[in-house]
């Protein structure tokens, strides 16, 4: 069924005061992640990432386009999100909703805020035309956590997307170049849930189902923070914060290290 | 001017390397990958389940409703805006029509059988990759069924019958000096495998009527390759089921009730028949 009910949650909720997650992971402890990257033909970069049951395909595709007039020496970078009736019973078909515009803004803001793209490289001609950078996310099975596993997607697929060739201003997708999209740093997002009292990371499906409250916190190599984001209907103290953002820091780098493999 | 020799080497009959994986998608209730060169296609089934709009609902029987959808950057050239435009409408349309000649939703009144296809890769024949993805779906889902459905493009390019046109022989003129416009044609055909019945059709170019004629009898040769290769992914997913999953936790598909394995509920028996049926 699409919704677990009051009971389903209340069980969540009680086994993890006792300490078990339902998948007998730690609290701190992610599914394992897997990576795969450049399969797609179509697609300037791409990437597929499975994290447990969720699995997401990240792709790429590079336009050149008349820049914004307030920033008219930079590249653009927009990543969308839908979340596909295909990949869960809950959602329907149509339009991105506040859930689905919420995860491919929050992943958005963290590659965006994270200063990690060479604006300069992506600039052809200041006020006349720039390269835009489009992601787009698509989850084949989802089962929790989409913007974390969404955002290592995004960061994967642009760490493997190469330039089209450009012949005579025209951009030939049938051809690659050698030259990757200069990225200096890698953004992560981690998010940690509140429930109850425990904060816990990488949510399933019921375990998200089950929240107080979420805090997405993205981080830069160096452990900066560069964007956050709280979720859920629920509050949080500032004690929690400090430990959620430790929580998420600490995650982040265990994951750019596989992203670095890659 | 004639084609001779295909630009990828194939023979005229030969279809590009064909892929199948069935059970893919977790969530859903049916899934499957189908590919063919480097089209291609996911399809995931949920249902039956109550159809939404209510209006909708038929009493008599249940609804099979497909979606067809590329994702953004699924296409040859630029970013496919997401969202459903009129080709993808259209192509959801006719491939409803290409599976509902199978399905058989008599004991689901008021239900919806929805079927998802997504792209996220595509080089000509999509729609056809599709409806082969979501035909082994179907199957896997324990939807009742007459036969699965089999769909291959076959095109006309410089006076010769080719099986299963790919991006470069579907826009030909570009990569071969002497074609124009007219010489070629995309005939996309779905066929119902042990009738010989065709489910779709379609045609763009102009051919004589010989031709297209011709071009149909390669369309079920063809499709009887593609055939194989979706009952061969169902078995594999069902034989792995009985062996490895004896007591099969998951409930989905475990086809093998008469070892005493599995739980026999209704969609699984009717997995069955579709299995042993073929």
């Amino acid at each position: 069924m699409a919704n677990i009910d009051q009971e389903s949650r209340k069980h969540v909720k009680d086994s993890l005061a006792k300490g078990v997650r339902y998948d007998g992971r730690r609290k701190d402890e992610f599914r394992p992640i897997e990576i795969r990257t450049g399969f797609l033909t179509t697609a300037e970069g791409s990437a597929q990432v499975k994290c447990g049951d969720t699995e997401v395909i990240a792709g790429v595709k590079m336009t050149m386009e008349k820049p914004y007039s307030d920033t008219p020496d930079q590249g653009i970078l927009m990543v969308g999100a839908e979340l596909l009736p295909f990949s869960n019973p809950k959602y329907e078909s149509g339009p991105p909703d506040a859930v689905a515009i919420e995860v491919a803004r929050v992943i958005d803001r963290g590659i965006r805020e994270s200063k990690s793209l060479d604006n300069k490289r992506l600039c052809v001609k200041a006020g006349e035309k720039v390269w835009t950078i489009n992601v787009d996310i698509a989850p084949l099975n989802d089962d929790g956590n989409l913007i974390d596993v969404g955002s290592i997607a995004a960061v994967a697929a642009i760490l493997n997307a190469r330039f089209p060739v450009v012949e005579n201003d025209k951009i030939n997708y049938r051809k690659k170049s050698d030259e990757p999209i200069p990225m200096n740093r890698i953004p992560i997002a981690v998010t940690v849930i509140k429930i109850g009292n425990n904060l816990i990371v990488d949510p399933t499906e019921l375990e998200e189902q089950a929240l107080d409250a979420r805090l997405t916190v993205t981080t830069i190599d160096d452990g900066r923070l560069c964007s956050i984001q709280k979720g859920g209907m629920g509050t949080l103290s500032i004690e929690d914060i400090d430990k959620m953002i430790d929580l998420a820091t600490h995650k982040s780098h265990e994951i750019r290290k596989l992203i670095k493999q890659e | 001017m004639d084609y001779n020799k295909r630009l990828d080497g194939r023979d005229f009959d030969e279809l590009r390397p064909m892929e199948a994986k069935a059970g893919v998608i977790k969530k859903a209730d049916g899934s499957a990958y189908f590919r063919m060169g480097n089209t291609v296609a996911y399809a995931a089934v949920y249902g039956p389940r109550e159809m939404f709009p209510k209006f909708m609902q038929d009493p008599k029987k249940g609804v099979l409703r497909c979606n067809y959808n590329m994702m953004p950057f699924s296409g040859a050239g630029e970013r496919v805006r997401p969202g459903p435009g009129r080709r993808s409408k259209e192509i959801s349309a006719v491939t409803d029509k290409a599976l509902g000649a199978v399905v058989d939703l008599i004991d689901s009144p008021n239900a919806v059988v929805d079927v998802y296809i997504e792209l996220p890769q595509t080089d000509a024949g999509s729609r056809c990759c599709g409806i082969n993805a979501a035909a082994i779906a179907l199957a896997d889902a324990g939807i009742p069924m007459r036969d699965l459905v089999s769909a291959v493009a076959v095109g006309h390019a410089g006076n010769k019958i080719c099986v299963d046109l790919n991006y470069e022989e579907e826009h030909l003129p570009e990569f071969l000096e002497g074609l124009d416009d007219h010489d070629v044609a995309d005939i996309p055909v779905a066929i119902i495998p042990s009738t010989g019945e065709i489910s779709l059709l379609q045609m763009d170019g102009i051919v004589p009527k010989e031709v297209l004629m011709k071009a149909l009898h390669k369309a079920k040769e063809a499709a009887m390759k593609v055939n194989a290769v979706q009952r061969a992914a169902l078995r594999e997913k069902f034989a792995s089921h009985a062996i490895d999953n004896g007591y099969n936790s998951n409930g989905d598909g475990n086809i093998d009730g008469e070892n005493g394995y599995g739980n026999n509920d209704s969609d699984d028996a009717t997995a069955q028949e579709d299995i042993d049926g073929i």
